[in-house]
């Protein structure tokens, strides 16, 4: 019988030939924490006491949750997680460096890794070949102290899907049309595969929009199999050396097989306040915006940013709404810079704000007031998600969300195409 | 045997509920954090549960982030047990890990208020106010054996290792 990917890689790291619904003991290659987890990771860890990590450069800790930090408390928990990457020997990333995500792809995340990270969107890394899954603090700091972790090996539903993109159309309205179908629960302790020639012929940017999203209809992991696309992407970030296939065998077991054509999607929104909420950008009606948020570690890469300016360029916001703009990382800020998109973000009426979480998750940088809506190209808009439980926010594409912020309501962005 | 009144909230209370973001400069003093547990799915939850309570859900309970302060400010409110139709997968994970019971049962039948009685061996739950019994099937044996230990912490110090099969 042939093996899935999850298969493969918890085989490989288990050293036993397993399948869907065993309990394995698996090896670890990365772990990640972030400043909203972190620290209890390390609390659990003394608590454990463990002082050495057994791998410390396959473990990054990011200061993205609190960047820069709005209060002395944050600040405090950024001080352990400093003190804690210096003592181990481990990777740190400061304030401004970005999401812990999009790092993680850039710098990390390679084909048939196992991937462990106390942030729920860490199968993000899915993308990339790898079993990424997120987890507790907990868990986490007991992957770092011995090096492994139990899981039960998931069965795999394989997402096939055919067709084209039309125009308007993205990765994140494909995962809204999807998360909507499965349900918010339709693939818990499942893995979903996507494949077929809509999902290979999509480049890494957006390949990471829906492993980011698999979480969202409670998969444990969003896995492509890895192909030239991987390989291109790994090169760009200088460790080409890293690739190697992945893919699941002819004759592999799928718990079932959910065909979709492409070509019949349409922009996509997710209404308040459940991600499975989705409906076609036609049938939301009227819907006044007074936040436009672009970013988090869903849609806030490059090729999201140049989308949104290339339906900015020339025009003006809606003088009642206020945008937010968060590159994913460093080097995403920077290469807005140098091709002059935070130019035209700024003519626009903009804030761009440093690489981070904030806005996303309600720490700061975006809260919500009384009575407004948002649209947002993040993951999640969980009544009180943006700091406010009186608030409501829709979640798009960039392009979706760039349109909106145009006639500051819902905007469909084949307008602006 | 676990004992106590049934806290009943609906369908996906995600952890923006259960521990929402604005609060996220708390999370290193968790004792603070869980004064507001549960908040914004019913703000007197906090103030009034009393020690052994039970929070009972519908569907997909616990979805969302990763934070396991989730659990474990519910835990720390003095809740002895989770009891859902079904959960999502990481909070579930956490819940077992922190050595608070989560059990996946029929809960419509269960009314806030309710006085319940918890068998963890047997598979049984009590609900002594409307004198029905539900059941519940056992947790798969690499769990039981980490909240029998006290969660994965306790777990890991008591045999080095997982001991888990």
């Amino acid at each position: 019988m042939g093996k899935t990917i999850s298969e493969k890689i918890l085989s490989e790291h288990s050293g036993k030939d397993v399948k869907a619904d065993d309990f394995v003991i698996a090896k670890v290659d990365l772990c990640l924490l972030q400043d909203g987890t972190g620290p209890l990771a390390v609390k659990q860890l003394e608590q454990l006491g463990i002082k050495k990590v057994v791998n410390p450069q396959g473990i990054a800790v990011f200061l993205d949750h609190a960047a820069p930090s709005p209060r002395k408390e944050l600040s405090n928990d950024h001080i352990t997680l400093r003190n804690f990457a210096r003592k181990t020997g481990c990777y740190l990333f400061e304030i401004g460096e970005g999401v812990c995500h999009q790092i993680m792809s850039e710098l990390f995340t390679s084909p048939g890794n196992v991937l462990v990270g106390a942030d729920s969107h860490t199968c993000t890394g899915g993308a990339l070949g790898a079993f990424a899954t997120g987890m507790g603090s907990t868990d986490v700091a007991v992957a770092m102290g011995l090096g492994k972790t139990w899981f039960r090996v998931p069965q795999t539903i394989k997402i096939a899907v055919s067709g084209k993109f039309k125009p308007g159309v993205y990765a994140k309205d494909f995962m809204l049309y999807l998360i909507g179908t499965l349900g918010a629960e339709g693939a818990t302790y499942k893995a979903l595969e996507f494949t077929g020639e809509a999902m290979v012929s999509l480049p890494m940017s957006e390949r990471l929009v829906v492993s980011n999203m698999a979480v969202e209809a409670g998969a444990k992991a969003g896995i492509f199999a890895s192909d030239k696309v991987t390989k291109a992407y790994l090169k760009q970030h200088g460790r080409e050396e890293k690739y190697r296939e992945m893919k699941s065998d002819k004759d592999a077991k799928f718990e079932k097989v959910i065909n979709i054509e492409v070509d019949k999607l349409v922009p996509m929104v997710s209404l308040p306040h459940t991600v499975d909420n989705a409906k076609p950008i036609d049938k939301i009606g009227k819907v006044k915006i007074h936040q436009v948020f672009i970013g988090s570690c869903t849609n806030g890469r490059i090729e999201d940013l140049k989308l949104v300016a290339a339906i900015w360029k020339g025009r003006k916001r809606d003088p009642d709404t206020r945008v937010i703009v968060t590159p994913a990382s460093k080097d995403v800020y920077l290469m807005a810079a140098k091709e002059g998109l935070l130019e035209t973000f700024i003519e626009f009426g903009a804030t761009v704000t440093t690489p981070g979480c904030g806005a996303c998750v309600g720490v700061h940088g975006g809260i919500l007031g009384d009575g407004e809506n948002c649209i947002s190209t993040s993951n999640r808009n969980f009544l009180g998600r943006m700091g406010n439980p009186k608030s409501s926010i829709y979640l798009a594409s960039p392009a979706t969300a760039a349109a909106s912020a145009i006639k500051g309501e819902v905007t469909d962005p084949r307008e602006y195409l | 045997m676990l004992r106590g009144k049934a806290w009943k909230f609906g369908n996906d209370i995600s952890t923006d509920l259960i521990a929402p973001g604005r609060y996220f400069h708390l999370r290193s003093d968790l004792n603070e954090l869980a004064k507001h547990v549960l908040e914004d799915a019913d703000p007197q939850f906090a103030s009034k549960v009393a020690k052994g309570d039970l929070v009972v859900g519908g569907r997909n309970f616990g979805l969302g982030s990763s934070r396991e302060h989730a659990p474990t400010i519910i835990k720390l409110a003095g809740v002895s047990c989770v009891l859902a139709k079904s959960f999502a997968r990481i909070f579930f994970r956490n819940a077992i890990n922190i050595g608070l019971p989560a059990i996946e049962c029929d809960t419509d039948k269960i009314s806030a208020g309710d006085e319940l009685e918890v068998n963890l061996e047997k598979g049984v739950i009590r609900d002594v106010t409307n004198k029905i019994d539900l059941k519940f099937a056992p947790l798969p044996k690499a769990m039981t054996q980490i909240l029998g230990d006290g969660g994965l912490v306790d777990h890991i110090k008591k045999h080095g290792d997982f001991k888990i099969e």
